[in-house]
């Protein structure tokens, strides 16, 4: 019968999709795709460093994808590179410098794998509590920017003109995607935390004619994804994190064939 | 100091430079409610850098701009990027911009003629149908000031026409002051009480000349377009090279109205 590890990898990983929804939508409106890939390449230098200065890794994790959405914002606005270009160089250094740390570590056994790719089914009572507190954090705030994130995406300017905190809002939002990849490192591991982000809110389009709605159901879809791909992977032995990010794009395909009509 | 009652904004030798490039060089604007102002310009002459000050997104480098208390600005983009795949009705878009429900969405929508859009996706409409949601949403803020960045570009010809005459009615209902670009020369409205025309500064301001009654002209658009349109005898009194700069200089006093005016007057016969 499935183990107790079973069921506690099934509740982190609902408890992280539940987030990932509304706040992939977003990503997906804002078309912030590769920023959300580059904090989370960040996050394995989180690792070294949690490693290093022997602190929680979710903290280091956390930490530094902030420090890093801080330095980028900094950077965009002192160089003239190319946002994208920008990302490039500072989410691959990071995850270089993140992997040369951790092979200095030689004493200590960790595996690589399970931080890239995520480790679902050592998923502890603590991770648990982790991934609730980061999501349901994320999502309350969401909900108190909401208005004012949406009116940003639909206009930055026309919101600025408006009176729309434009710039606190953004950092605000930075901050939640910083704290939500951070509590899903385990979940789905650093390289593919950001599908778990976008896949379902894509899923979720043509079935919405709000955005409110796109949130729920990127939400659903993200929950089942996490609950199929976990079920297969019991089923057939396969790794669970990338099962899930199968499972999530069986979903989003089946929808391109079977959904209605773009509104 | 404090701004007289009617004036809503004053805009004081604005200037503004990028790159070591100047884009606004002692510009001085103000507009009162009540009165609409068009700003006209070629391309690249800082018109919506100019707009973009008056409306605070924008410190310019040098000068200072003088706003009213709790002046309530509504500013229409010139246009919207929404992704295709954020869903959004007109009406919750319009939503997004309502404070204290000072005003109803389905009026704003009436008002502007757009009523059947409420629930249309807002990335179906028309070029001319999303400048009526964005001027609804604008409305929706109650502003003391609007500033309508190229309103009627993309827009045809009559659907330009009946665009000015909406502007002149919001003016007359809501008292407000306007600013309108508009990188179109000849065309500009006849509602309009100043023109003022930019080209990294103030070329020239004064009131626009009475529409000409020409055959052609009226052949187009009706007898009624004569009422609503201004033409505005569009005569530098100077030229600019590429740069800006001013190439001939000839009898010229900048900027005042006195003398500008002067030399538009009997200028009628400019129209192609």
């Amino acid at each position: 019968m499935l183990d107790d590890f079973f069921w506690r990898a099934m509740l982190g990983g609902l408890g992280v999709a539940l987030a990932a929804g509304p706040l992939g939508c977003f990503v997906v409106w804002r078309r912030m795709a590769y920023f959300g890939a580059s904090i989370a390449h960040t996050a394995l230098l989180g690792v070294a460093l949690g490693f290093l200065l022997a602190i929680d890794l979710t903290m280091g994790i956390a930490a530094t994808c902030i420090a890093f959405s801080l330095i980028l914002v900094l950077l965009q606005r002192q160089t003239k590179l190319a946002t994208d270009t920008l990302l490039g160089i500072l989410a691959h250094a990071a995850l270089a410098t993140g992997l040369v740390a951790l092979s200095f570590m030689k004493d200590m056994r960790i595996d690589l794998m399970a931080y890239l790719f995520g480790d679902i089914l050592s998923v502890s009572a603590t991770d648990i509590l982790w991934i609730y507190a980061g999501s349901s954090l994320s999502l309350a705030v969401l909900v108190v920017i909401w208005r004012a994130l949406l009116a940003i995406t639909v206009h930055e300017e026309l919101a600025r003109a408006e009176g729309i905190p434009v710039d606190t809002v953004q950092m605000v939002f930075t901050l939640l995607l910083a704290i939500v990849i951070a509590v899903s490192m385990k979940i789905v591991g650093a390289l593919l935390i950001i599908s778990l982000l976008i896949i379902p809110a894509a899923t979720a389009r043509p079935f919405s004619r709000s955005p409110e709605r796109m949130a729920v159901f990127a939400s659903l879809i993200g929950m089942f994804a996490v609950a199929g791909g976990l079920f297969a992977s019991f089923q057939w032995d396969t790794p669970s994190g990338p099962s899930i990010v199968v499972a999530a794009f069986l979903l989003f395909a089946a929808s391109l064939f079977f959904g209605p009509k773009r509104l | 100091m404090p701004l007289a009652d009617s004036m809503l904004i004053k805009a004081d030798r604005i200037a503004f430079s990028y790159s070591e490039r100047t884009i606004l060089d002692g510009v001085d604007l103000a507009i009162s409610s009540n009165e609409i102002v068009t700003l006209i310009g070629p391309n690249g002459s800082g018109k919506t850098t100019l707009a973009r000050i008056i409306l605070g997104l924008l410190a310019p480098s040098q000068g200072h701009v003088e706003r009213k208390r709790n002046l309530s600005v509504g500013y229409v983009p010139q246009r919207l990027s929404i992704d295709d795949n954020l869903p959004l009705t007109v009406a919750r878009f319009l939503h997004l911009a309502q404070r204290r429900k000072e005003m109803r969405i389905e009026d704003a929508l009436s008002e502007v003629g757009a009523s059947r859009l409420a629930n249309a996706g807002i990335g179906s409409l028309s070029g001319g149908e999303l400048q009526r949601v964005l001027l609804a949403r604008a409305l929706l803020r109650r502003p003391d000031l609007l500033v309508l960045d190229e309103p009627t570009q993309g827009v045809d010809f009559s659907g330009q026409i009946e665009f000015y005459g909406l502007i002149g009615r919001i003016r007359d209902q809501h008292g407000c002051g306007i600013l309108t670009i508009s990188h179109d020369l000849h065309l500009v409205m006849a509602a309009t009480d100043r023109v003022v025309c930019l080209n990294h500064h103030i070329c020239c301001s004064g009131a626009p000349e009475s529409v000409r009654r020409h055959p052609e002209y009226l052949a187009l658009f009706g007898p009624d377009a004569a009422e609503r349109l201004a033409v505005y005898a569009h005569h530098h009194d100077h030229s600019h090279d590429l740069a800006g700069e001013i190439i001939t200089s000839h009898n010229h006093e900048h900027g005042p109205r006195e003398a500008t005016e002067a030399h538009h007057r009997g200028d009628h016969n400019t129209q192609t």
